[in-house]
């Protein structure tokens, strides 16, 4: 290759918003059910049925559009975006071209280089998702499933401001965490809470204009994302290359294969026939309402970082693990409120909860054990009433059942034993059924108190204060 | 008294004086149906068992005194347009043949807390397309006046209905005049009100930001009386409007002094028939006898209303109709290979010539590179009208006009030439682009022996105002109908 080559990338991001019900009938948005129970006239398209937009997705539309510094056009509407097919009721989907919620935003990623990069949005809008199809190879015949259909999406438009995959995972991960202290939305990649499409093209470093881009669906995970944006790059380079051209196109991602193909060209693209919805009025959005929107945004990511330090003196790993997740940040701010432990809290989160989500499988927002619990943990070790793999082990079920450790160190007698009697009769029978271990000690080798101290601690069942352990049998090895 | 000949009002208040019950007047109908439906078939469909056995709760509950309204034991019919749960609902489609909804419109559900008895549903134009009641896919429906002429359209099958004695009222909609025209061709009295009056929730859309549901009677009162229990606001209707006051029969005063009519020059050019014309200036007279203010003025645009109106009704049709795919509901054509073969083959067989000429024509206007100098300038030509409605009703408290250019066309005649058709509509459609109510009134006969209808129209939300001046005016004039002859 003898031409040096710039990737330009633009994402749409397709977010599901965490309403309760649908964007434009009370039907419920979860997720799951039997097909077609979470349906109503307005949600399948009956004849006659008619839209009612759902406040909080404009609500939240605005938080987000908030949060991406965007404008927020307060005078906007939907229209109707025309293409027959069967996962739509009514074979128009509602959404928004004219007048998007949100317009002009930008959101800042860090870059490899450690430095601050905007990444300008072109724009926010409201829309509805579709049903979905089940193709019954036993039948032969295709099934639709309008539960899904409905649901409130934003569509969030980047500008082709991206030049590498680093930075593409570094802006959804923005918008994650941003999307996710709001509270808009969980943003699930493998579920499809979130979805991005890429838009790529390639040109010579320096030329000005773009060059010929193509938009990639189908990419369920960052990963994907990543290896979809390298395999587009190099076919579009050696394209260029070998003197062919690049087609606009929308290509389908296949993970599994590393490969991606062709579904349909600019020239097969449809006319949508877009037009103002005559069923929906106005979207008047007030000064007030975005205000009063403004005044309830949560503190960011970035800000509570900031914040950590100063306020918890705890380190720049612990924070940014922290803080990846809004669910762990507040368990941590109300814990340390409780037992004003900062670094002992970050310590049970950093090590032991990442390590129990990972053994199962789950995601930080999954936690499920109280602040306050935490804190009771934590103040039994400070107290020395119970010794660290005492709590580890009650951590455990804190973690999995959210027990208090206080009645459940009690009930299963876990204290540690400091009784100086009681302990000194344990190891003087331990020492007295070990001559071997002994006669090393004695021979100097030190190491062989480990084992010693092991056997009290098996006999004791964990519960003996281990540095009350090691000064008795040292009193009696010497001796 | 025949029963059959009663108003609505007149009816209800039989029936809470016992003498005569629900059930005796539903009785009364289906015989007449029995009787004149052969020639005039204004119904798709007659729900005989389940208005008998409606009629028969229905009197139960006006004699336990838990139904007192003026309409409780009436029996109505409704336009083939508005869903009734239960019972089919075709918008006179071949595509929606075997369509039966899961639940009820709004409007109708209004009139059945009242204790209407639904005897069925009303024959129209497919889809509301069309003013003569012709492009039905289930056979024509005929002027009761005359069998050679038709009704009217879109509600055809609703005005035949109520000049028929095929019920003693009816509902209809109306989206370029397709109340108030076969109102005027069939000698009864229809309203369209102020859009966002009556809620839309389940009726089948043709052109969302036009189409009003209203009622046909046989006189001012019985229309009031309707609308009093039809209006509502409807948080399930977007554009439902919650109205100050929804008491349209406290109008019903034989009063019109010193109320200003305007009355338009430009509707009483060329292309007017001189009888219509004749009857429409007389009616004015009369009017004027009772103290109203005439004037003449010159309402602008009046040529731009009809090409306006073609391109907004039909982009929006193009677009609500696309849902009648084959694919959850209605007619399904039998034999394709693949879905779009299959959408293809459902859509060219299920939709009648018109209603295609209309979805074709409304996906042109919105096709991108054409959307601006069709659909937004129509738009913008929608917004000139209404301004123009604006400065006359800065002067005036109604206008005046005929409804219909000629009396009631003769069967066959109409469709061959679609544009004459169309202009045909040029009294009503202004109407709907500007959102604002109107009414026609029976205000004469012709030669032919054919009714005329009188239109006033009202600035919105001024319904009380056209309906106190059709009710004085219906007092100079007794109620005709096709049978006293």
């Amino acid at each position: 290759m003898s031409k040096q080559y710039e990737t330009v990338i633009g994402l749409e991001v397709h977010v599901e918003l965490a309403t309760k019900t649908k964007i434009f009938c009370g039907c419920s948005t979860e997720f799951g059910g039997a097909p077609n129970t979470h349906t109503c006239p307005v949600c399948t398209g009956m004849p006659g049925s008619l839209p009612v937009l759902n406040k909080q997705v404009v609500e939240y539309a605005i938080a987000v559009g908030l949060a991406t510094n965007c404008k927020i056009t307060q005078n906007g509407k939907f229209d109707r975006k025309n293409y027959f097919y069967p996962d739509n009721p009514q074979n128009y989907q509602i959404s928004q071209l004219y007048l998007p919620i949100c317009r002009d935003g930008h959101v800042d990623i860090e870059t490899e280089e450690g430095g601050k990069k905007a990444i300008g949005i072109h724009e926010i809008h409201m829309e509805e998702d579709a049903g979905k199809l089940v193709h019954d190879e036993w039948s032969g015949c295709s099934l639709v499933d309008f539960n899904r259909s409905g649901v409130p999406l934003i569509e969030i438009v980047s500008e082709p401001d991206m030049r590498s995959a680093e930075e593409v995972i570094a802006y959804l991960e923005k918008l994650r965490l941003l999307i996710q202290y709001l509270g808009a939305s969980d943003c699930k990649l493998n579920e499809g809470s979130m979805r991005a499409d890429v838009n790529l093209s390639v040109r010579e470093v320096g030329a000005k204009k773009f060059g010929t881009r193509t938009e990639m669906k189908n990419l369920n995970s960052f990963k994907a994302i990543a290896r979809a944006i390298e395999s587009e790059k190099e076919r579009q380079i050696d394209l260029l290359e070998s003197g062919e051209e690049v087609i606009q196109e929308t290509r389908r991602w296949d993970d599994v294969k590393e490969y991606s193909y062709a579904m349909r060209s600019k020239e097969d693209a449809q006319d949508y026939r877009y037009f103002p919805d005559p069923d929906l009025v106005p979207i008047i959005i007030s000064d007030e309402m975005i205000a009063e929107i403004k005044a309830k945004q949560p503190e960011f990511r970035d800000e509570k970082m900031e914040r950590y330090e100063k306020e918890y003196g705890i380190p720049a790993y612990d924070i940014s693990v922290i803080t990846s997740s809004k669910h762990m940040a507040d368990l941590f701010e109300q814990t340390v409120a409780i037992c004003n432990s900062p670094k002992k809290v970050s310590n049970w989160l950093m090590v032991e909860t990442m390590r129990l989500l990972k053994e199962h499988d789950m995601e930080p927002e999954q936690i499920n054990f109280s602040p306050e619990n935490l804190a009771k943990l934590i103040s039994l070790t400070e107290a020395n009433t119970i010794n660290s793999t005492v709590a580890k082990e009650v951590f455990e079920q804190v973690f999995a059942h959210d027990i208090d450790p206080e009645k459940y160190v009690e009930e299963h007698g876990l204290k540690t034993v400091n009784d100086e009697g009681a302990l000194r009769s344990t190891i003087e029978a331990i020492v007295a059924a070990n001559p071997k271990s002994v006669e090393d000690y004695k021979a100097g080798k030190k190491k062989a108190i480990g084992f010693l101290v092991g056997q009290t601690m098996k006999e004791m069942k964990g519960k003996a204060d281990p540095a009350m352990v090691n000064k008795i049998l040292i009193e009696l090895l010497e001796a | 008294m025949d029963l059959l000949e009663l108003t609505a009002v007149a009816l209800g208040q039989k029936i809470q004086k016992k003498e005569t019950s629900a059930v005796e007047a539903t009785q009364a109908v289906l015989n007449q149906i029995d009787k004149v439906e052969g020639t005039v078939h204004s119904y798709v469909t007659v729900d005989q068992e389940g208005a008998i056995k409606k009629a028969k709760q229905v009197q139960e509950k006006i004699e336990a005194g838990q139904l007192t309204g003026p309409l409780a034991g009436v029996p109505v019919a409704i336009k083939d347009n508005m869903c009734t749960e239960g019972m089919r609902t075709t918008c006179s489609s071949k595509i929606l043949e075997n369509f039966v909804p899961t639940y009820t419109a709004e409007a109708v559900l209004n009139l059945e807390k009242a204790g209407a008895v639904i005897i069925g549903k009303t024959n129209m134009d497919e889809f509301a397309m069309g003013s003569t009641t012709e492009t039905s896919a289930y056979g024509i429906t005929t002027n009761p006046w005359n069998k050679e002429h038709v009704p009217g359209g879109s509600s055809g099958g609703s005005c035949a209905a109520v000049a028929a004695n095929e019920c003693f009222y009816a509902l209809g909609s109306d989206t370029g005049g397709s109340i108030r025209q076969p109102s005027s061709f069939c000698g009864v009295t229809g309203i369209k009100p102020t859009y966002g009056t009556v809620s839309r929730y389940g009726l089948i859309a043709y052109g969302s930001s036009l189409d009003q549901i209203g009622p046909v009677a046989k006189d001012v009162t019985d229309c009031a009386t309707i609308l009093n229990t039809i209006a509502s606001y409807d948080k399930k209707d977007s554009t439902s409007y919650q109205r100050e006051s929804y008491d349209f029969t406290k109008a019903l005063v034989d009063d019109v002094k010193g109320m200003k009519i305007g009355i338009p020059k430009g509707y009483f050019g060329e292309g007017l028939d001189s009888e219509v014309s004749n009857a429409v200036m007389a009616a004015a007279k009369e009017l004027e006898k009772k103290g109203a203010i005439l004037e003449e003025f010159d309402l602008g645009l009046v040529e731009y209303a009809i090409p306006a109106y073609y391109v907004i009704a039909d982009a929006e049709a193009s677009s609500n109709l696309s849902r009648f795919d084959g694919v959850k509901y209605g007619y399904r054509a039998e034999d394709y290979k693949g879905l779009h073969h299959m959408y293809k083959k459902t859509r060219s067989e299920g939709f009648g010539p018109e209603v295609k000429r209309r979805i074709m024509l409304g996906s042109f206007v919105l096709s991108s590179g054409y959307y601006d100098a069709y659909y937004l300038k129509a738009l913008r030509t929608k917004a000139l009208i209404k301004q123009e409605f604006d400065k006359a009703f800065a002067k005036y408290d109604m206008i005046l006009g005929p409804a219909a250019p000629t009396t009631a066309p003769k069967v066959g005649a109409s469709l061959a030439d679609p544009i004459k058709m169309y202009l045909g509509d040029i009294y009503t459609i202004s109407v709907n682009l500007a959102g604002l109510p109107g009414i026609s009134v029976p205000c004469g006969m012709d030669s032919k022996g054919l009714p005329i209808g009188l239109q006033l129209i009202g600035d919105c939300f001024q319904e009380n105002k056209i309906l106190q001046a059709a009710y004085a005016f219906e007092q100079t004039r007794a109620y005709k109908s096709p049978f006293d002859k």
